[in-house]
């Protein structure tokens, strides 16, 4: 230790961090303002909750800075383990909020052991990947890491938070940076395309479309390589094939119409603004109506109307768009960008794996909620009931996600040690 | 290498993908901004209570009154006592039931209207019971109060606009944009800022922001569906000054469509500008005085101040009372008079019929006489009962065989022959008949017959007065003389006058020569009327005057002598025919009477018209003295005469040609 650590600090992020977190008090303040007028410090209102909880998590800052970092290296399989109890005890003790049994009701307080989850299981495949025996070769060792993955996010499912779990399966990028095979890269963008296309174009369309295209490239390659075999093409054709249908059929029996619905509106499949579609329709017209701009802090008309449901969580960004206009919106957008970047970066000049890892684990996760949170409201993902990080209300997810960051900021600032 | 920045690109493309849509939406889309003001922000039309209407002696005749609209929430709605609702309201528990469930149907969230305009004390009735009926509440409307009960034709009506009459540039909406634009913006400190200022701003300002000033005007002076507008009479002609100028205001709306307070601290609101109150030429006294004795008798009178041409009086019967129109049952009365079609209380006789003018018409005929100089004050004619005007064809009179008359004696005895002949010169006064007739018409038009007058209410008929053109349509190549259109001479004939046209022309007589433009309004600007001169010179007019004193006097009627005031006056007795089953029948004549007084000093002109009222004498001469003498008096001494009248009626007269049995006319 050779200065004292607040001199050592990512003090960017921090900055960042904190900016995030007034920016998203003051949207909640305005989107749940209501008639009798409340102090911004208020208990009772959703703003003075947050700003409570803000103010509660900035105190773990010191003591996390100041723990020695193996601390979290050696704990991490405890906590994991008594983070999947919590899980587990759900099934018990939950309280069901909208269809979902996520919470704990601890003496007026919720409680939502998801988040928790998501540190602790960082904290595990960090520990896991850095250890000694890490192998991202080896099928036992990837089975034991999507085992550890896989746990929480089977427990989600059944809650039902598939929002949550989605979260989880950010830390596949951790395991490609870890060195997983590519190709489970390539596949999984492939996959994904094809399944977009399977809903857009019939199956039976598509799989002529592949055939001409495959044969397409095959001859186009023949071209300079001559020795090029058909059978890798063939296989492709064939397992594209038989994915185009067992999607289709999945989309069409296994998915409940809700799922499709959400999926057939964001790509254009289905034009529909009362029902279904209502609340990324209202959420594009607050944002649009937002212009260069914006209204300005307490004018949005669509958020004072309340058109946009569940405004002051997951469709917080529609406020900013709103309010806050084009500049304060993407501008929101830029920040998040330089903060995930940001962290990145700092991940790559550790030395030691574990830090590395886990400050990954601390990325992905935050994109993945940065992703698919923006992107629904955009119109641009399906509807998934994820929170963004640092701007909407929940206590819980603000509280999770600042002390993963101060155990970034611990293990950053102590990376020579 | 890629494995370090997969996640980097990730990044980098969802922020500018986000970047890219926010762009799309933000910057370049305006269709959600658009559908953001639509669906958050409302506004709503504030309208200035109507105008108020005052007769010319300042009596406030019409008022607005609030009515009440019953209006129900549907998702309010409990459980309630139908019949302690339906008992209030007078309606059926199961009209009730309906109403309710088409208000379901429309909506479950928004206002629907249960019962329509209910009066005060109906709703002040049910105010304190409103707590047990959840989801209905009541909302308070204007209406139009008739203080006097009297003189519809001459107010007119107002009713809802319906969905046809709404213009389709009111398609236009009124957005918050527009306004922005202008900088209208009623801060606290400069709220009371006038249009004129306003209009100032905008000349610095750019041609967008004066296009969107002109299209706020254009949307302030459309109507609303459902918004009051005046559908005839003075309600009509001055809608523009009764109905004011409509502001807006916006308010924000909440996702179910609900207000939950005004938008932007009202700073975009418009203030609506107060109308102009009316006040009318009509005496109120007068005309109620004249409707009154018009009771059960079918015609109309009109009265006019000759030197301001202003309107004194102006009487149709059968007519209505105002307020079958205002109130809730407007469409059940408003049936009831449509359907009427025999004594027809919608048609105004004092301005849309047209009678052959009769006697009266001599007075005219005597002027042009005069001024063509084919007869003198002094020239005689003898009368034989009558006489033959052609080979075999005869025109009786009521003079005595051998009566000689001169042109005063003719007026007051209302000799046929004596205008017969008169009218005769005049024809011939020209080279040819047609010269003759077309300077008749050129005469009379002067005197505002045979074309509309122009005045303020929005009915009325030209009236007839044939020319050349129109005889020789009848009678090719010339083949006709003044004996083809003799008729004309004594006021039968062809030419048809409306009432109002006679008491324009007695107004004309009055004043010696010129009238001005009959009006409803009082106004102080007084060039909106200027003389209309006839081409008869004044010492003409002062011969024809003396005879109509006469008339009064000691010629036919000497019941309209008023005792102190001199009255000058004709009378007239009409043939006229209907057609029953296919036949040309006779009915009883036509009593009218025209008069102005006093003799030097004209204050009131007047012409009575009552249909099949006999003869002039018999009920239009004693209808019209007794308004003058109610105008100029302001009493009413021959009680007898007045009673007479009042009580009269002509109900049986009417009903003769309905009865389908042969009946007798004149008797």
């Amino acid at each position: 230790m050779t200065k004292s650590i607040v001199f050592r600090m990512d003090w960017l992020s921090l900055i960042i961090y904190l900016l995030l977190i007034i920016f998203g008090i003051i949207n909640i303040y305005s989107t749940t303002l209501s008639e009798v007028s409340v102090s911004l410090f208020d208990l009772g209102s959703p703003a003075g909750k947050q700003f409570w909880i803000f103010i509660f998590s900035l105190m773990f800052l010191p003591i996390i800075l100041f723990i020695n970092s193996n601390f979290f290296d050696h704990l991490s399989l405890i906590f994991y383990i008594l983070s999947i109890l919590s899980l587990l005890g759900l099934f018990i003790f939950g309280q069901k909020i909208s269809g979902a049994t996520s919470w704990y009701f601890i003496s007026g307080f919720s409680l939502q052991p998801s988040e928790f989850a998501k540190i602790t299981t960082a904290l595990l495949v960090a520990s896991t990947l850095s250890s000694i025996q890490a192998d991202l070769k080896k099928i036992a060792f990837i089975t034991r890491l999507l085992l550890i993955i896989a746990l929480p996010v089977i427990l989600l499912i059944f809650q039902p938070d598939a929002g949550s779990a989605l979260v989880f399966l950010g830390l596949f990028f951790v395991l490609l940076r870890e060195g997983m095979d590519l190709k489970t890269l390539y596949f999984g963008i492939g996959f994904i395309s094809l399944f977009i296309m399977t809903l857009i174009f019939s199956p039976v369309i598509l799989s002529i479309a592949l055939l001409i295209i495959l044969i397409l490239i095959y001859r186009l390659i023949l071209l300079y390589f001559p020795k090029t075999k058909k059978t890798p093409f063939i296989i492709v054709l064939g397992t594209s094939i038989l994915f185009t249908f067992s999607v289709n059929f999945i989309f069409n029996s296994v998915f409940e119409q809700r799922h499709r619905d959400r999926f057939n509106i964001i790509l254009g499949l289905e034009n529909d603004t009362q029902g279904i579609g209502y609340n990324i329709n209202q959420s594009k017209i607050a944002i649009g109506s937002g212009g260069f701009s914006g209204k300005g802090f307490l004018n949005g008309t669509q958020t004072k109307g309340g058109f946009v449901p569940e405004q002051h969580t997951d469709y917080i960004f529609s406020t900013v768009g709103e309010e806050w206009g084009f500049i304060g919106s993407s501008g929101l957008v830029i920040l998040f960008t330089i903060l995930i970047l940001r962290i990145l970066y700092r991940a790559e000049k550790h030395s030691q794996p574990f830090p590395r890892i886990f400050s990954y684990c601390f990325a992905s996760m935050l994109f993945v909620h940065f992703f698919i949170n923006i992107g629904m409201t955009l119109g641009l993902v399906p509807t998934v009931g994820i929170p963004l990080t640092y701007i909407s209300y929940g206590g819980t997810n603000l509280m999770a996600f600042s002390l993963m960051l101060f155990i970034y900021l611990n293990l950053d600032a102590n990376r020579l040690n | 290498m890629i494995r370090r920045i997969v996640l980097l690109v990730f990044t980098l493309v969802s922020c500018l993908l986000f970047i890219f849509q926010l762009m799309a939406l933000q910057l370049f889309d305006s269709e959600y901004s658009e559908r953001s003001l639509n669906n958050a922000i409302v506004k709503r039309p504030v309208y200035p209570t109507r105008g108020l209407i005052y007769d010319r002696n300042g009596t406030l005749w019409v008022a607005n009154k609030p009515v009440y609209d019953l209006m129900i929430v549907p998702e309010n709605l409990d459980l309630f006592d139908t019949l302690q609702l339906t008992s209030g309201l007078n309606i059926s528990k199961e009209e009730l039931l309906k109403q309710i469930k088409d208000a379901k149907n429309f909506s479950k969230k928004l206002p629907s209207v249960i019962v329509r305009q209910l009066s005060m004390a109906e709703a002040a009735k049910l105010q304190e019971k409103m707590w047990k009926f959840p989801g209905f509440y009541f909302q308070k409307k204007s209406t139009r109060d008739y203080l006097l009960p009297i003189g519809s034709n001459i107010l007119g009506y107002i009713s809802e606009t319906n969905r046809s009459e709404i213009k389709p540039s009111s398609s236009k909406v009124l957005e918050i944009d527009n306004l922005k634009l202008l900088g209208v913006n009623n801060t606290v400190n400069d709220s009371d800022k006038s249009v004129s200022e306003e209009k100032n701003i905008l000349s610095k300002k750019n041609n967008k922001s004066e296009h969107s000033f002109s299209l706020i005007n254009e949307i302030l002076e459309n109507y609303d569906l459902g918004e009051m507008i005046g559908r005839q009479g003075i309600e009509k002609t001055y809608e523009k000054n009764l109905r004011g100028k409509k502001g807006i205001q916006f308010f924000q709306k909440d996702r179910f469509n609900r207000i939950i307070g005004p938008y932007d601290e009202r700073k975009f609101d418009i203030e609506p500008e107060a109308p102009e109150n009316i006040i009318l030429t009509i005496d109120a006294i007068l005309q109620d005085y004249g409707e009154s004795l018009m009771m059960n008798k079918r015609g109309g009178i009109v009265a006019i101040e000759p030197q301001s041409g202003e309107v004194l009086a102006l009487v149709t019967a059968p007519s209505y009372n105002p307020n079958m129109l205002a109130g809730r049952d407007r469409s059940k009365y408003f049936n009831e008079l449509v359907k009427d079609t025999i004594a027809k209380p919608l048609f105004d006789r004092s301005l849309q019929a047209e009678y052959s003018p009769g006697s009266p018409f001599k007075t005219l005929n005597a002027l042009i006489g005069l001024q063509e100089k084919v007869i003198s004050p002094e020239t005689v004619f003898t009368c034989n009962k009558g006489h033959y005007y052609g080979r075999g064809a005869f025109m009786g009179c009521h003079n005595p065989i051998g009566t000689k008359s001169d042109l005063i004696k003719g007026i007051y005895s209302s000799c046929n022959s004596y205008f017969a002949k008169t009218f005769v010169r005049i024809i011939n006064s020209q080279s040819t008949p047609a010269e003759g007739v077309d300077l008749w018409k050129k005469h009379l038009e002067k005197f505002g017959l045979g074309d509309f007058l122009g005045y303020d209410l929005p009915i009325g008929k030209r009236g007839f007065i044939p020319n050349s053109n129109y005889y020789n349509n009848w009678y090719p190549e010339g083949s006709w003389g003044p004996t083809t259109l003799i008729s004309n001479s004594i006021g039968q004939g062809e030419i048809l006058t409306t009432p109002i046209q006679m008491a324009n022309f007695t107004a004309t007589i009055a004043n010696r020569g010129f009238f001005k433009k009959p009006h409803f309004k009082k106004t102080v600007n007084d060039s909106l009327y200027p003389k209309n001169r006839t081409l008869i010179d004044a010492k003409h007019f002062e011969t024809v005057i003396e005879g109509m004193h006469q008339v009064v006097e000691r010629g036919t009627a000497r019941v309209a002598k008023i005792s102190g005031i001199e009255v000058c006056g004709k009378t007239g007795t009409v043939e006229n025919f209907i057609r029953l089953n296919n036949e040309k029948t006779q009915l009883t004549d036509h009593s009218i009477f025209i008069a102005f007084a006093p003799k030097d000093d004209p204050k009131i002109a007047i012409a009575v018209f009552i249909e099949n009222g006999y003869w002039g004498a018999r009920w239009a001469a004693p209808i019209a003295s007794l308004m003058i003498e109610k105008y100029l008096k302001g009493e009413v001494k021959r009680n007898w005469l007045e009673n007479k009248m009042l009580k009269g009626s002509l109900i049986a007269e009417y009903e003769k040609p309905l009865l389908g049995k042969p009946f007798s006319i004149n008797d």
